[in-house]
């Protein structure tokens, strides 16, 4: 899933505090589980928003409304005929959301109310880590499932560098060494040969080196 | 026993403190609400094992909101204690409303007499 942390709410009042009206919309797929935008966090804002309008003496209208998902047409159509009473909208959606927003209501000034931050996965509850970087060209197959674009610091595709110690990395001692992880998996496999294969230079351009990315699947368009 | 305690004191009955959600405090002082003070089992007695931590962590989180929008982190408080300490809750809602009296009221009252809204 995609993993978002709750921005401070000094910096959304900052955004906000000249509105009149706002609308808060929440996402109910990833940002809900890394709680950072679902429904729960959506009246959390709401409401403090509320008590620091009316501390302030100021008569804002304050919406709330989670959609099923803000990166797609088909959800994002349910607030059109709403949108337009609305001076602003917070979205607690990732960076997705807020853009698809913006993109298809572009008289309505749309502001983030997360820091979009990774691809990950839940290890813990309130501990999220990531797992991938959308390279665009899995080797996942050959690491043992363990990925070193995302794992290793430094992106190497054949690792350890020379800052492995102990299985942790130099760059944090409490991080594991993601190098480490993937000789340790392929040896439980069995597979010990894989690791002494070179890898060739990666094609970055698959990556955003090449720029902004799409898919194009011709077999499931309209 | 017999106990006093302040009369200006709402008790909202939760089945555990578990229960209690950041939305429940903060829709409180969006309400006019002066202060919130959270009593649960003491750490460690919890009969859902850990409603009570929760608790606290929401609590904590409630008070880092309310200090960032200018409220006061400091008008929300956990307490923990057995439910055969009476008089430690009556001694806990005196020193609650001498704290929220001294704060004096919630912010939000005084705009909403001024531009005269209802709901407090």
């Amino acid at each position: 899933m995609i993993v978002a942390d709750k921005k401070p709410i000094e910096e959304i009042i900052e955004e906000v505090k000249d509105k009149h009206t706002i609308f808060i919309v929440g996402c109910n797929e990833c940002v809900t589980v890394c709680e950072a935008g679902g429904k729960k966090e959506v009246g959390i804002l709401a409401s403090a928003l509320r008590i620091y309008f009316l501390k302030e003496g100021k008569e804002v209208k304050i919406d709330e409304m989670t959609l099923q998902r803000q990166c797609d047409h088909e959800y994002l159509e349910e607030i059109r005929n709403v949108i337009d009473k609305y001076d602003a909208v917070v979205s607690l959606a990732c960076g997705v959301g807020v853009q698809f927003m913006a993109e298809k209501y572009h008289s309505i000034p749309v502001y983030p109310g997360v820091n979009t931050c990774f691809m990950g996965v839940t290890e813990k509850r309130g501990l999220w880590a990531e797992r991938c970087q959308g390279c665009g060209q899995c080797i996942l197959a050959h690491t043992g499932g363990i990925c070193p674009i995302s794992r290793c610091a430094k992106r190497i595709l054949n690792g350890p560098c020379g800052g492995s110690s102990n299985g942790h990395c130099e760059i944090r001692k409490e991080l594991d060494c993601g190098w480490q992880l993937i000789i340790d998996r392929l040896k439980a496999l069995g597979r010990l040969d894989e690791y002494e294969k070179i890898y060739p230079i990666k094609n970055w351009s698959f990556e955003r080196s090449g720029g902004p990315r799409q898919v194009v699947r011709k077999d499931v368009q309209e | 026993m017999r106990l006093k305690y302040p009369a200006n004191i709402k008790i909202v009955r939760v089945p555990c403190t578990g229960k209690v959600d950041i939305l429940h405090i903060l829709r409180s002082f969006e309400k006019g609400a002066d202060g919130v003070y959270v009593v649960g089992c003491l750490e460690g007695d919890c009969h859902h094992h850990s409603g009570n931590l929760r608790a606290r962590k929401r609590v904590e989180q409630s008070q880092k909101i309310l200090e960032a929008i200018g409220i006061g982190g400091n008008r929300v408080q956990m307490y923990n204690l057995s439910s055969s300490e009476g008089a430690r809750f009556a001694r806990i809602a005196g020193e609650m409303v001498d704290k929220i009296i001294k704060l004096g009221p919630n912010p939000i009252k005084k705009a909403k007499q001024a531009t005269g809204a209802s709901g407090c």
